[in-house]
C-alpha cells in the first residue's frame, strides 16, 4: 500500500511516499527541506518531486499522513491543507500523526522532545521509550527545565532542544526535525486496517492573538477640546 | 484553446473561503462560506481567525460547489486561486490547497490577482470587454483607480488611496455610530432612512491636491472629520442624527470615489467604467456611478453585490480567461505573495 507522507509542522518541509508492505514498511523517495519561511512554496514541488522519483501516480496512493502539528501555524496549515484537498479529491483517507510523536517515535529511555515554536518558546512532550508521556504543549525553555525536572529526562531531541539545550538543561541530539518514516509507522494500523480518513484538527496550542476593543477613543486629544 | 475553459476558482485572501466553477464566461457554481461572524467582537478581520476558519471550510466549499455546477474534478481544465493580495496567512490556506487539488488530479494551475478577479468577475454577467475599461476597485482592504486594456496581459494602476480603505471608512464610521461590522450594510441601510445634510471633507480634491494625488484617495480625514461631529454632539448632550450621519458619511464617499472614476475615463478616453469590491454593493455608489457616467456617455458595468464581495467565481472568471487567452498555467513553487503587485495578472 503507497502513501504519502506530509509534514509542515517544523522547518523541515517533509514530503516522503512510503510503501506499506508486508514485509514491513519502506520509504520509496523522500525530500526534507530546511526553510522556515516557505512551506506555501517548496510543499508541493516536493510532492511531485517523490511522486515523479517513486514512479507513483497520485490514483496509485492508498492514504494520506500528515503530521497535524504542534507547529508555527502559517506554516503546520500548508501541510494540512494540502493533505485534505488530495485527500478528498483521490476519495483515499487521510490520517494524522502528532509531529512530536514522530520525533519522538525512535527515541530509547525517557527524552525529552521539542520543537521550535518561535517567540522563544517550544513545543514540547516527554516520550518514554518512544511514547508519548506526558502531553504536547507549548512553553517558555525555562518553564520546561521546571517541569521536567521530576520526569528523570536524560536526552532530548529536535531542533527545539538544540536552540535551547542550555535553557533546559538536556544535552540535544538527533534527529532534529521528525524522520519522514516514523509518521508512516505510527500511521501503519489505520492505513492497513483502511479506518475511517480523520478530520484533520491542527494542534494549535495558542489561541489567536486577538483582543477586543475596549470603547471607542475619541478623535479629539484632551488638549484640543 | 478551448473557446470555454472549464475552472475552479478558490479565494481566501480575506475572511470569505470562496469557491467557484464557470464555464467560460457562464457561472456554474458559487459556494461561500464566510467567518466573519467570529471576527464581528473584534471589530474587524483577525488574520488567526481567518486563516483557521479558512483550513476548516476549503475542503467542504470545494464539494460544495462542485456539486452546486454537477461536475466533476476530472472534468476540469484548470484550478485558479487568488495569490495575491490579501491576507499572507489566509492566502497561503487557498493556494496549498489549490496546489494539492491540481497535484492530486494532475490539472493545471494558475495563481492570479485578487483586484484582477474583481474586475473579471463582471465578464460573468456582461459578457467579455470588447475594449479598455477603467476599473474603481473599492473594499475593506483596496481603494484602486486601474487601467484594463486586457485582462490576460496586465492593468495599469493610476491611483490608490494612500491611508484607509473606503471599506475601512465605512467600517470605523459604522463602529462610531453603534453599528455591527462590517459596516457597509448597515451604513447603506441607515442612509436610506436619512439625509445628507452635513457636508463632511473630500479628501484630496483641492486644485493643489488634484495636481499630486488627481487619481488618488484619502478617507482617514473623513472617518476623523465624523467623529468630530458626533463627539460634538454627544458633548453638547443632543442627539446625534444617526441616520443623515450616515447618509452625509456615505454621499462623502461615493462622490469622491465617483468623481475620480468619471475623471480617470475622461482622462484615458475610456467609454467603460467597471466597479468592484465589496463596496461595490454599495446602492448610493452604484445609482451615483450610473448617473454621473450616463452625463459622459460612460457605460457603467457593476456586478450583481453578491459578486461583487470576495467570492471564488471570479478567480474562477480569471482563470478560464488565461487558459482561453493560452497563458502558460503557473509553477508549483508559486508563493502567496501578500503584497502582489497591481501589474501581475496571474503569477
Amino acid at each position: 500500500m503507497l502513501v504519502l507522507v506530509l509534514d509542515t509542522a517544523t522547518p523541515a518541509i517533509t514530503a516522503a511516499v512510503a510503501d506499506l508492505g508486508d514485509g514491513g514498511i519502506e520509504l520509496r523517495a523522500q525530500r526534507v527541506t530546511v526553510d522556515g519561511r516557505a512551506h506555501g512554496e517548496l510543499l508541493a514541488p516536493s510532492i511531485d518531486a517523490v511522486l515523479t522519483e517513486a514512479g507513483v501516480k497520485p490514483f496509485d496512493l492508498s492514504a494520506i499522513v500528515v503530521g497535524v502539528g504542534p507547529g508555527p501555524f502559517t506554516g503546520l496549515r500548508a501541510g494540512l491543507v494540502t493533505a485534505a484537498t488530495m485527500s478528498s479529491a483521490l476519495g483515499i483517507p487521510a490520517y494524522g500523526v502528532c509531529t512530536l510523536d514522530a520525533l519522538g517515535a525512535a527515541t530509547v529511555g525517557t527524552v525529552l522532545v521539542a520543537t521550535d515554536a518561535r517567540r522563544r518558546e517550544i513545543y514540547w512532550a516527554v516520550y518514554r521509550d518512544g511514547l508519548p508521556g506526558t502531553p504536547p504543549k507549548v512553553a517558555k525553555p525555562a518553564e520546561v527545565a521546571i517541569a521536567i525536572a521530576s520526569e528523570g529526562v536524560l536526552r532530548a531531541v529536535g531542533e527545539g532542544a538544540e536552540k535551547y539545550a542550555e535553557l533546559l538543561g538536556v544535552s540535544a541530539e538527533a534527529p532534529s526535525f521528525p524522520p519522514p518514516i516514523e509518521f508512516a509507522r505510527l500511521a501503519a494500523d489505520r492505513v492497513r486496517a483502511k479506518a475511517p480518513s480523520e478530520p484533520l484538527t491542527p494542534l494549535y496550542l495558542r489561541r489567536p492573538d486577538a483582543v477586543e476593543p475596549a470603547t471607542r477613543k475619541p478623535a479629539l486629544a484632551a488638549g484640543e477640546r | 484553446m478551448r473557446d470555454e475553459p472549464l475552472v475552479l476558482g478558490i479565494e481566501t485572501s480575506c475572511d470569505e473561503t470562496g469557491v467557484g466553477i464557470v464555464r467560460g464566461h457562464t457561472l456554474l457554481a458559487d459556494a461561500l462560506a464566510s467567518s466573519v461572524d467570529e471576527h464581528a467582537r473584534f471589530g474587524g478581520v483577525v488574520p488567526e481567525v481567518a486563516s483557521r476558519a479558512h483550513l476548516e471550510a476549503l475542503v467542504p466549499t470545494i464539494n460544495r460547489a462542485l456539486d452546486d455546477a454537477g461536475v466533476k474534478l476530472a472534468d476540469l481544465d484548470a484550478i485558479a486561486v487568488t495569490a495575491g493580495p490579501g491576507l499572507a496567512g489566509a492566502l497561503l490556506v487557498g493556494v496549498a490547497g489549490a496546489k494539492g487539488l491540481a497535484l492530486a488530479t494532475e490539472k493545471p494551475i494558475f495563481g492570479v490577482n485578487h483586484l484582477a478577479a474583481h474586475v473579471a468577475v463582471d465578464t460573468l454577467e456582461h459578457g467579455p470587454f470588447t475594449g479598455p475599461a477603467i476599473a474603481l476597485l473599492v473594499s475593506g482592504g483596496h481603494s484602486s483607480l486601474l487601467r484594463v486594456d486586457d485582462l490576460s496581459a496586465g492593468v495599469t494602476p493610476m491611483g490608490a488611496t494612500i491611508d484607509d480603505a473606503a471599506g475601512e471608512a465605512f467600517d470605523k464610521v459604522a463602529r462610531l455610530l453603534g453599528m455591527p461590522f462590517p459596516g457597509g450594510p448597515p451604513i447603506d441601510r441607515a442612509a436610506r432612512e436619512g439625509e445628507a445634510t452635513v457636508s463632511f471633507p473630500r479628501g484630496l480634491t483641492t486644485a493643489r491636491d488634484l495636481q499630486s494625488h488627481r487619481f488618488d484617495f484619502s478617507f482617514s480625514g473623513l472617518k476623523t472629520a465624523v467623529a468630530r461631529w458626533v463627539e460634538a454632539r454627544e458633548r453638547d448632550g443632543s442627539p446625534v442624527p444617526v441616520n443623515d450621519v450616515a447618509a452625509s458619511f456615505q454621499e462623502a464617499v461615493c462622490d469622491v470615489l465617483t468623481m475620480k472614476a468619471i475623471d480617470a475615463c475622461r482622462h484615458a478616453g475610456v467609454q467603460t467604467l467597471v466597479i468592484g469590491g465589496g463596496v461595490a454593493a454599495n446602492s448610493r455608489l452604484r445609482a451615483m456611478a450610473q448617473e454621473r457616467a450616463a452625463k459622459h456617455g460612460i457605460t457603467v458595468r457593476v456586478p450583481r453585490p453578491k459578486l461583487c464581495t470576495d467570492n471564488g467565481a471570479m478567480v474562477a472568471a480569471l482563470g478560464s480567461h488565461l487558459v482561453a487567452a493560452g497563458r502558460r498555467p503557473s509553477k508549483l513553487d508559486f508563493p502567496a505573495d501578500s503584497a502582489m503587485s497591481l501589474s501581475l495578472i496571474g503569477v
